[in-house]
């Protein structure tokens, strides 16, 4: 850290709210990805960390090498963008694999495999799909 | 307390709870239960320790690690569609 000795405090405690407001982001989303019990709904969580966790650290350093530099330093913006456009097209790829794998299998549990048979309609299917098991966490409602 | 001493610390604790997240993502990798669990699991690995390698640049004060960083956020887009690929397909190049 000696290399920040003449950096003004308001833009030491913003970076150091933006980084630690990221980790903070990134590691509810590892967490999710940790806990959630269905590949689908593990999907979500690790985008948490990539498009907020990103975009809040990558500001804190945008920040401070601004300030350290006294010039405009934007080049973080460059990954930033990169992770927000490329995350949804990597994960849409994995999910079409995995239910190409699971509808080989015949997994029944796979969202709406009667209706890529054409063996039902979406709304039949959507009137069979039983209601979701309250988890762990969840409060009976009074 | 400082600031800059405040900053430090606060990178410390970032790269702490960042450690954390990679614990989770390297367990999702390592337990599946699936092969398309532990492909999800490398990807948020590999973002994490791009995000890990930004804050080792404020740390240092040197804009060497974002050059790093940029290029683990390629490979890891650039395997992640390859292993999807091949859990589509069984071969990636074809």
């Amino acid at each position: 850290m000696n290399a920040a000795g003449h950096l003004p405090a308001w833009a030491a405690l913003l970076t150091a709210l933006f980084v630690l407001l990221g980790a903070a982001v990134t590691l509810i989303g590892a967490v999710g990805l940790l806990r959630l019990r269905n590949f689908y709904a593990r999907v979500h969580p690790p985008t948490l960390g990539t498009t907020l966790g990103v975009g809040s650290i990558m500001a804190g350093s945008i920040l401070y090498f601004s300030v350290l530099q006294t010039r405009p330093a934007v080049h973080e913006i460059l990954v930033a963008v990169f992770i927000t456009l490329t995350t949804p097209v990597t994960l849409m790829l994995l999910v079409r694999a995995a239910l190409y794998r699971d509808r080989i299998e015949g997994n029944k549990e796979v969202p709406g495999s009667e209706v890529a048979e054409g063996l039902m309609s979406f709304e039949e299917a959507i009137q069979e799909t039983p209601p979701l098991e309250p988890g762990p966490g969840d409060q009976p409602s009074r | 307390m400082s600031a800059l001493t405040f900053l430090e610390w606060a990178i410390v604790a970032a790269q702490v709870i960042l450690g954390l997240a990679m614990c989770c993502a390297t367990y999702r990798l390592v337990a599946g239960p699936r092969a398309q669990d532990r492909i999800l699991g490398l990807d948020s690995l590999y973002s994490i320790a791009m995000l890990m390698l930004v804050t080792f640049g404020i740390r240092t004060g040197s804009t060497l690690y974002f050059e790093a960083a940029l290029i683990i956020g390629l490979l890891g887009f650039v395997s992640t569609v390859a292993l999807a690929k091949f859990l589509m397909r069984g071969e990636v190049i074809e």
